[in-house]
């Protein structure tokens, strides 16, 4: 072993400490293994914070009607049947026992006047399914589950390291290696399985909610090791995020506005989604809002920096304040509007991505042996769109699943696979070659081209002609930052930090590119202008990505397709 | 154009200085978005955390023209034309620019008894509204840290080694005050956690992003808990009388 790194060495190694990097930490460490958690940031401020409407989970607690089949079926029609059916099924039966767990273990929610759990009502969701605390709902759950966590014997916490790259034991995994940001000193993980809980990319486009951690290197580095990636094309543009003033613009809007009776309106005053969607109006699915929104300010009928208005204040100040608390301050402060007198403007912001890694149903296993993953990084729950609220839950059901499965793995490996110093000292060449050169690319600047590539020709709206044009600027981009160049030391250096991350985002905007060519229809997320319909043969079809050779490869693979007595349920007959 | 001008420090452990950058003015900017601008065009090595930039993670504290408060909801506007002076936060130890070590919260959090309900007690649980509600303002906190940089027992007289400071304070009264929790945490307040060090000059609730009323709501009622606990005569004499037991609070 050599001595320019540092070692550590855990049964199961967690990548990510957002919700379900935490809960998976919890499930393997109750499952008997040793658990270590990685994370970019400290703990507790990972993305799954701005989460803030609510989890959707089936309880029926002030609309008894609700059930599990009902949330199944909701969640398949919202991901237009690309969904994984068995996913979604485990996923709609196990959401309310992840929630009331919870609970036990401290979290706190709204209540009902009779003391339950209280739940609003939120897009596409056929009831008020959203249990929620105010508009903080993700913080609520972070703070439970990470507790939870750092009060485990089993588990340990490492803060601020970056991992760069899956380590192999032939073609199963044997850990991971990285760096520690505070000052660069080089880390091995040596581990038995690995859970990635790395959550999505929104980092690839320039307006968008996500923050500066959301650049994939989970998926990134999966896919560099060997493993299949699935719907990259599909990418949610949340409808409302911020749009004025400019160093706002994407910051979110919860959709909870809308779902506490937030009314869209044009620049001409038109309350626009009656001729959207007229049934759910404002609460229709997030694809469908925002097309509509991105239509109405295509058609000249936007609000002055190129939106719509969402308008609450007819709910009255005291309620704003007690229901959507952090808005109202968002938009005070930044803004200097008071959200209980005048609307909002609001246009849509990149929030989330249906693909990633793929994974079986039930356990989070990816095609790499030991390999897991679980919340946005992996792929199939949510199809072609998420409904707002099943973030929350998918990464509870699947985080914890995704723990119990790698600790399992872990317990039938008697030795821990074998550590490749080549590999480690590979990574590391690669991380250091930004110092060496003389002079090279600036990473900020490769940064700010791709997102404006991404901006530009992977957006709502898209043609084959535009994807492909993205695509080879995307190649030309992937070339030149092999010439990265920074300066400094290893010393808490951001822009060092930049270099690796690029690199990762490059791999995951080709596959966009890729992936979204290849779909030559309209569904959910995914809007061609050149093949605006859908087409009942790419609905069988899931699109998957691999590297094989060193090149990246692009595959189609069929929808699983549901049992009869589950399909029932998804008819539009069943529908209310 | 128009420009705003930063003075950033910039440095180590082992010394440093405040450097001047000019930072193009766009409407409505907040100084984190000045740091990125100095980050991606002057100089790449300019530490600071950040994640969300929408004042709900609580990364992005400093002291700015000596007040701690979050960069990403600090507006430039405000300052007019005076330059404005980005510092670390000064409680914790510095590792780099406008990164400080604080880790010392994280270990502090690990010595509080987490929520604990009675044994056999399994949900789903009715609690009524009110219950909760009381609760919510000391779930809001976003772990920035601003109120244990203020707190003069930390601050000025270096009382890390026995105070826990206003966050955990808040910490714990969420934890003593939730209608499930069977644990008291009375003796850690009145040792460990050093809750009598406070002498509630409120600095901490006048920089909460979150407006959490840290001391009337939090800090008071655990002193008056400690204070019911220990210092009330009649509990004194029952002690006295049936053994040293802990009675559970209020």
């Amino acid at each position: 072993m050599a001595e320019w790194y540092d070692v550590h060495q855990h049964d199961v190694l967690i990548v990510g400490a957002g919700g379900a990097g935490l809960r998976a930490a919890i499930a393997a460490a109750d499952a008997g293994a040793s658990v270590g958690v990685v994370c970019k940031s400290l703990l507790g401020k990972a993305h799954t914070v701005m989460a803030e409407g609510g989890i959707a989970a089936a309880l029926g607690n002030v609309d008894p009607e609700d059930n599990w089949e009902v949330h199944f079926a909701d969640t398949m029609r919202g991901g237009q049947l690309l969904n994984d059916y068995r996913m979604v099924e485990i996923f709609a039966r196990e959401a309310p026992e992840r929630v009331y767990e919870l609970e036990q273990w401290g979290g706190l929610f709204d209540r009902t006047p009779d003391g339950r759990i209280l739940q609003r009502p939120f897009g596409a969701h056929t009831y008020r399914r959203l249990c929620h605390v105010g508009d903080r709902t993700g913080l609520e759950l972070i703070r439970t589950l990470q507790d939870r966590a750092v009060h485990s014997p089993a588990i340990e916490v490492y803060m601020e390291v970056t991992l760069t790259r899956l380590l192999l034991d032939g073609t199963r995994i044997a850990g991971a290696f990285g760096y520690r940001r505070e000052d660069g000193r080089f880390v091995v993980f040596r581990a038995k399985a690995v859970v990635l809980a790395t959550g999505g990319w929104g980092k690839v486009y320039k307006v968008t909610s996500n923050s500066w951690e959301s650049t994939g290197d989970g998926c990134a580095m999966a896919y560099e090791a060997g493993a299949e990636l699935m719907d990259m094309e599909m990418v949610q543009f949340h409808p409302t995020g911020m749009v004025w003033p400019p160093g706002v613009r994407g910051i979110l809007v919860t959709e909870a506005v809308r779902g506490e009776g937030g009314i869209l309106r044009n620049a001409k005053g038109e309350r626009f989604m009656e001729r959207y969607d007229p049934k759910k109006m404002e609460l229709s699915s997030r694809d469908v809002v925002a097309r509509a929104i991105y239509q109405e300010v295509q058609s000249g009928r936007g609000t002055p920096h190129g939106g719509a208005y969402l308008d609450i204040s007819h709910r009255g100040a005291d309620y704003i304040k007690r229901k959507l608390p952090s808005m109202y301050e968002q938009f005070l402060k930044l803004a200097d509007i008071d959200i209980t007198r005048s609307p909002m403007e609001v246009a849509p912001t990149v929030h989330y991505v249906m693909g990633g890694i793929r994974v079986e149903p039930g356990t989070g296993a990816t095609t790499v042996p030991g390999l897991y993953a679980a919340g946005e990084v992996a792929a199939g729950l949510h199809g072609a769109n998420r409904l707002g609220g099943n973030s929350l839950s998918d990464l509870l059901v699947f985080g914890k699943r995704a723990g119990e499965h790698a600790a399992r793995y872990a317990q039938g490996l008697e030795s821990f696979p074998r550590l490749d110093d080549a590999q480690a000292e590979e990574e590391r060449r690669v991380l250091l070659r930004p110092f060496e050169a003389d002079k090279g690319e600036n990473p900020y600047q490769l940064h700010e081209e791709l997102q404006e590539v991404m901006g530009e020709h992977a957006g709502i709206a898209r043609t084959g002609e535009g994807l492909q044009k993205g695509l080879e600027k995307i190649l030309a981009l992937q070339e030149r930052a092999e010439r990265m160049r920074v300066g400094g030391s290893l010393l808490y250096n951001p822009g060092w930090h930049t270099c690796r991350d690029v690199r990762f985002m490059l791999h995951l905007c080709e596959a966009i590119f890729r992936s979204a060519l290849e779909r030559r229809e309209s569904r959910g997320a995914h809007w061609r202008l050149d093949f605006p319909a859908q087409d009942p043969e790419w609905g069988r079809k899931n699109i998957i990505v691999v590297r094989e050779n060193g090149r990246m490869v692009v595959r189609t693979r069929p929808v699983p397709q549901m049992p009869p007595e589950l399909a029932r349920l998804v008819q539009p007959a069943a529908a209310s | 154009m128009a420009t705003v001008t930063l003075r950033v420090f910039r440095g180590d452990r082992t010394g440093g200085e405040l450097r001047t950058y000019q930072v193009p003015l766009v409407e409505g900017m907040v100084v984190l978005d000045a740091i990125h601008y100095i980050q991606a065009h002057v100089d790449s090595t300019l530490a600071c955390r950040w994640n969300c930039k929408a004042a709900r993670c609580g990364s992005c504290s400093a002291e700015i023209n000596g007040r701690p408060r979050l960069m990403c909801k600090t507006r430039v506007d405000e300052f007019g034309d005076r330059p404005i002076t980005v510092q670390p936060l000064k409680v914790f130890p510095l590792i780099r620019d406008l990164v400080t070590d604080v880790s010392w919260n994280y270990r502090v959090n690990k010595e509080i008894p987490p929520f604990t309900p009675a044994p056999g007690d399994r949900g789903p649980w009715r609690i009524a509204p009110e219950d909760v509600e009381r609760l919510f303002e000391f779930r809001t906190c976003i772990e920035c840290f601003l109120c244990q940089d203020v707190c003069h027992v930390l601050r000025e007289h270096g009382g890390t080694d026995r105070y826990y400071g206003p966050r955990f304070m808040v910490r714990i009264a969420g934890l003593e005050m939730h209608p499930k929790d069977t644990v008291s945490r009375a003796a850690l307040l009145r040792g460990r956690a050093g809750i009598g060090y406070c002498n509630i000059t409120k600095c901490c609730e006048e920089v909460c992003p979150e407006h959490i009323h840290i001391t009337d709501n939090a800090i008071i009622p655990l002193k008056e808990r400690v204070a019911d606990v220990y210092y009330d005569p009649w509990r004194a004499l029952l002690r006295l009388v049936r053994g040293p037991r802990e009675p559970r609070g209020a």
